[in-house]
C-alpha cells in the first residue's frame, strides 16, 4: 500500500460572489516534500492557502489531511445558480472547521503579509503558540495549578527562539524586528503549535538574495528538524527552483502544470503565463 | 548594574508601599467621623477600580468591545442587597407590594450564615448569575465582529434595568421604589470600612491579573493584536473571547454588589449607561491594557470628581466680589476640561498598555540625567560648524 499523502485537494474551487478564485484544484502532497506554489498575482495561490486553514471555505470539492476528510462542500443556496467552477456535482457533503481546528490537527501557517502579535515579545509571540495544546482549564491556568505545563511551554518557547536564532532578541517587542527576523519569527510562531504540515505564503517577500540564502537554509534546517512537509508560495524563482521536490503552477484559478523544477523551467504553458512576465 | 540594584529592591518597595498603604488605611478607618470624604472616595475609588480592571480585561486585553458593565453591576448590587437586608427589617423595605416567598425563603436558608460569610455568599452569587448572562449573551453575539458585542451589551444593560424596575418584579426587587437598608462595609464594631472594600477588591484584582498572566491572558491579548493569527496558531476565538467576557462580568458584578453595600440604597436609576461611561472613562483615562493604569485612575478620577474639585461647586466671595462660574455644577465642566487635557498629552491612557514597576520609577533619574547628556551632545554637534545643519537639538 502506498503511503496515504500528507494533503490533498480533489477539485477544490473557491469562489468569491461571481469571481472563480480557486478553479477545480487536484494536487498532492508526500509526506517529507517540499512543494512549491507557483503562479502570477492574483492567481488563486493564497486563496488556496485560506481553503486548507479554514480561512475560506471551498465552494466546491474536498480537502483531505492525513487520508482523513479535512473540510468538503458543494454549491449552497446562492451559489447553486452562481457557481462557475469546472466540476460540480462530485460532492454531497458539507464538513467544515474553523482555522484554530485545522491548526491543532497539525497544519500551521505564515501569512504573506506578516501577522505577528505586533507588541508583543518575541518570546510571547512564540509562547502563545504552544497555548493550542494547552491541557489545563483557565482554573488550574489561572491559579498556576499547572506550573509544570507552563514550565514546559516556556522552556519549549525559549529553546525554539534557541533554535532559530532569536534567542537574544526574546524579550524584544515583534514590531521592532527587522523584516527579516520577522518572517523568521512568523515561522518559528508557526513550528511551536507543532505543525505536521507547514504552509508558507510568500517566506521570502521583499528579502535580498543574501537574506533569501539564509532563508533557504533555515526552511531546510526547519524541515529536518521537525520532520515537516513543507507547501509554499513563493515568487522568488531561484529559491523555488532551488528547494523544491515539485512545483504546482496555477493561473486564473486554475492549474496549468506541475513537475519538478526543471520540467516546469522548460514548460511552455508555465513560460507564457509565469516565467514570461517576469523576462 | 543600577537596573539590577533596582529589581532586588522592587518587592521590598512593594512590601513598604503595602504597609505603608495598611497603616493608613488603619489610621483613616480610626479617624473616620473627621475623614468622611476621604473614605468615601477610597471606598469608591476600590469598588471602581474593580469595575475598571473588569472591564479592561475585554476591551483592553482582548480587543472585544463589551459595553454591559451597568447592567451587570446591577445583577450583582440587586443580588447582593437583596440577600443582604436584614430579615427582620425587610418588610420595611418592601411596605408597597410585600416581599415574594421564595424570596423569603431563601433569605432565611442564609440566615444561617454569620454575616461576613452571608456578604461574600451574595456577592459570589451576584458573579455567578452575571456570568451565567455574560455567557447565553455571548453564544450567538461573540461570533462577529466585536461592535455587535457593545451594541448587545448595551441593549442588555437597560434591559435589565428595566426588568429591574418592571411592576411584575415588585416584590423581588422592589420595582421603581428602590432598597435600602442595605448594610455596609463596617462590621458591628464599626471597623472595616476600609479594609473590607479594599482586601474584596485586592483579591478580585489579584485574581484578574493572574488570569492576564496566564496561558490563557496570553491568548486573550493575541487576540486583541490579531484574531486572524491567533486563530490560525490553534486559539479558538469563541472559546477565549467568552471566558474574557464572563469573567469579566462575574468581577463586574461583584463591583456592583459593593457599590450597592457602598451606597446603601440602591434602585434601578443607579445603573444607567452613564455608570458604563464613569468606567470606561477610568478605563481609556488609566490605559486600555494596563491594570496598574486603571487602578490609579479610579483613584485619581473619583477623587478629582468627588472631592479636590468640590471647590469649583461653592460660591465664593472676595470682598463684596463673587468670583464668577463658581456655582453648583461647574466643578463638572472643570473635570471634563481636565480629561480633555489629559486625554490630549496622554493619547494612550496615562500608562499606555504598560504596568507600574518600581524599575521604571527607579531608573527615571538615571534615564533623565542620559537624556540631559543627549540633549547636551546634540547641541555641542549642532554648535560645531559645517555639520549639515540638520541637528536639531
Ligand atoms: N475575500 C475575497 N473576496 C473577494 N475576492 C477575493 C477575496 N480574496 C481573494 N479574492 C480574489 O481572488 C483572486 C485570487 O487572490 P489571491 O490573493 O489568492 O491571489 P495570489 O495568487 O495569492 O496573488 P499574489 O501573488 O498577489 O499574492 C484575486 O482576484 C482576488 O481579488
Ligand atoms: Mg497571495
Amino acid at each position: 500500500m502506498p503511503d496515504t499523502p500528507v494533503l490533498e485537494l480533489e477539485h477544490v474551487t473557491v469562489q468569491f460572489g461571481g469571481v472563480v478564485a480557486v478553479d477545480s484544484l487536484n494536487l498532492t502532497i508526500q509526506s517529507g516534500e517540499i512543494v512549491a506554489l507557483i503562479g502570477p498575482n492574483g492567481a488563486g495561490k493564497t486563496t488556496a492557502f485560506n481553503a486548507i486553514t479554514g480561512v475560506y471555505k471551498p465552494t466546491n470539492g474536498c480537502i483531505r489531511f492525513k487520508g482523513d476528510i479535512l473540510e468538503e462542500n458543494y454549491p449552497q443556496g446562492k451559489m447553486r445558480k452562481l457557481y462557475r467552477g469546472h466540476d460540480n456535482g462530485h460532492y454531497h457533503e458539507r464538513l467544515e472547521r474553523t482555522p484554530d481546528e485545522i491548526c491543532r490537527l497539525g497544519i500551521a501557517r505564515t501569512f504573506q503579509n506578516i501577522r505577528l502579535f505586533k507588541q508583543l515579545t518575541v518570546f510571547e509571540n512564540v509562547l502563545i503558540a504552544y497555548h493550542s495544546h494547552i491541557q489545563a482549564s483557565i482554573f488550574a491556568s489561572t491559579f498556576r495549578l499547572n506550573h509544570r505545563e507552563e514550565r514546559q511551554m516556556r522552556d519549549g518557547a525559549m529553546a525554539l527562539l534557541d533554535l532559530v536564532g532569536l534567542a537574544d532578541l526574546a524579550q524584544e517587542k515583534a514590531d521592532n524586528l527587522p523584516y527579516g527576523k520577522q518572517r523568521h519569527l512568523e515561522i518559528a510562531r508557526a513550528l511551536a503549535t507543532k505543525p505536521e504540515l507547514l504552509l508558507l505564503d510568500e517566506p521570502a517577500a521583499g528579502m535580498n538574495p543574501q537574506e533569501t540564502d539564509e532563508l533557504t537554509n533555515f526552511i531546510y534546517d526547519m524541515k529536518d528538524q521537525f520532520k515537516l512537509t513543507i507547501f509554499m508560495i513563493e515568487h522568488h524563482m531561484n529559491l523555488v527552483m532551488d528547494i523544491s521536490d515539485r512545483i504546482y503552477v496555477v493561473d486564473f484559478g486554475k492549474r496549468i502544470a506541475d513537475g519538478r523544477p526543471e520540467e516546469i523551467q522548460s514548460n511552455p504553458a508555465v513560460i507564457s503565463a509565469y516565467l514570461g512576465v517576469q523576462a | 548594574m543600577p537596573l539590577n540594584k533596582h529589581r532586588k529592591l522592587s518587592p521590598v518597595l512593594s512590601l513598604a508601599a503595602l504597609i505603608l498603604l495598611l497603616v493608613l488605611l488603619i489610621i483613616l478607618e480610626q479617624h473616620q467621623s473627621s475623614n468622611r470624604m476621604a473614605v468615601a472616595v477610597l471606598q469608591k475609588g476600590a469598588i471602581l477600580a474593580v469595575a475598571a480592571v473588569a472591564m479592561n480585561l475585554p476591551n483592553g486585553f482582548t480587543g472585544i468591545f463589551s459595553l454591559g458593565m451597568a447592567g451587570f453591576m446591577s445583577i450583582g448590587a440587586y443580588i447582593t442587597a437583596i440577600l443582604t437586608i436584614p430579615t427582620d427589617t425587610i418588610e420595611s423595605v418592601y411596605y408597597i407590594s410585600g416581599v415574594a416567598g421564595w424570596v423569603m425563603n431563601l433569605k432565611r436558608a442564609l440566615d444561617v450564615l454569620p454575616q461576613p460569610l452571608l456578604v461574600l455568599v451574595a456577592l459570589l452569587i451576584g458573579g455567578l448569575i452575571a456570568a451565567l448572562f455574560a455567557f447565553l449573551i455571548g453564544i450567538p453575539v461573540l461570533r462577529f465582529k466585536s461592535d455587535y458585542l457593545a451594541i448587545a451589551t448595551l441593549g442588555f444593560s437597560e434591559i435589565i434595568r428595566a426588568l429591574v424596575a418592571s411592576p411584575q418584579l415588585d416584590r423581588v426587587t422592589n420595582g421603581s421604589y428602590g432598597l435600602k437598608n442595605i448594610p455596609g462595609f463596617a462590621t458591628a464594631s464599626g471597623s472595616g470600612v476600609l479594609l473590607i472594600p479594599f482586601a474584596i477588591a485586592a483579591v478580585c484584582i489579584f485574581i484578574m491579573i493572574l488570569v492576564i498572566n496566564s496561558s490563557y491572558g496570553r491568548a486573550f491579548k493575541a487576540i486583541r493584536e490579531d484574531d486572524i493569527a491567533a486563530e490560525a496558531m490553534g486559539i479558538n476565538l469563541l472559546k477565549h473571547k467568552e471566558l474574557s467576557f464572563v469573567i469579566s462580568s462575574f468581577f463586574t458584578a461583584i463591583s456592583g454588589g459593593m457599590l450597592a453595600m457602598y451606597m446603601r440604597s440602591i434602585d434601578s436609576k443607579t445603573f444607567q449607561v452613564a455608570l458604563t461611561y464613569d468606567i470606561l472613562l477610568i478605563v481609556v483615562i488609566g490605559g486600555m491594557g494596563s491594570v496598574t493604569g486603571s487602578i490609579i485612575s479610579a483613584f485619581l478620577i473619583t477623587a478629582a470628581k468627588e472631592w479636590w474639585l468640590r471647590f469649583f461647586d461653592q460660591t465664593l466671595y472676595i470682598g463684596n466680589w463673587q468670583v464668577p462660574l463658581l456655582r453648583t455644577g461647574f466643578r463638572m465642566v472643570v473635570f471634563s476640561i481636565l480629561l480633555m487635557v489629559v486625554v490630549l498629552f496622554y493619547r494612550r491612557g496615562l500608562m499606555g498598555d504598560r504596568e507600574f514597576s518600581w524599575e521604571d520609577i527607579l531608573g527615571l533619574p538615571q534615564r533623565w540625567r542620559h537624556r540631559r547628556v543627549a540633549i547636551a551632545a546634540a547641541k555641542a554637534e549642532a554648535a560645531a560648524p559645517k555639520d549639515g545643519g540638520q541637528n536639531d537639538a
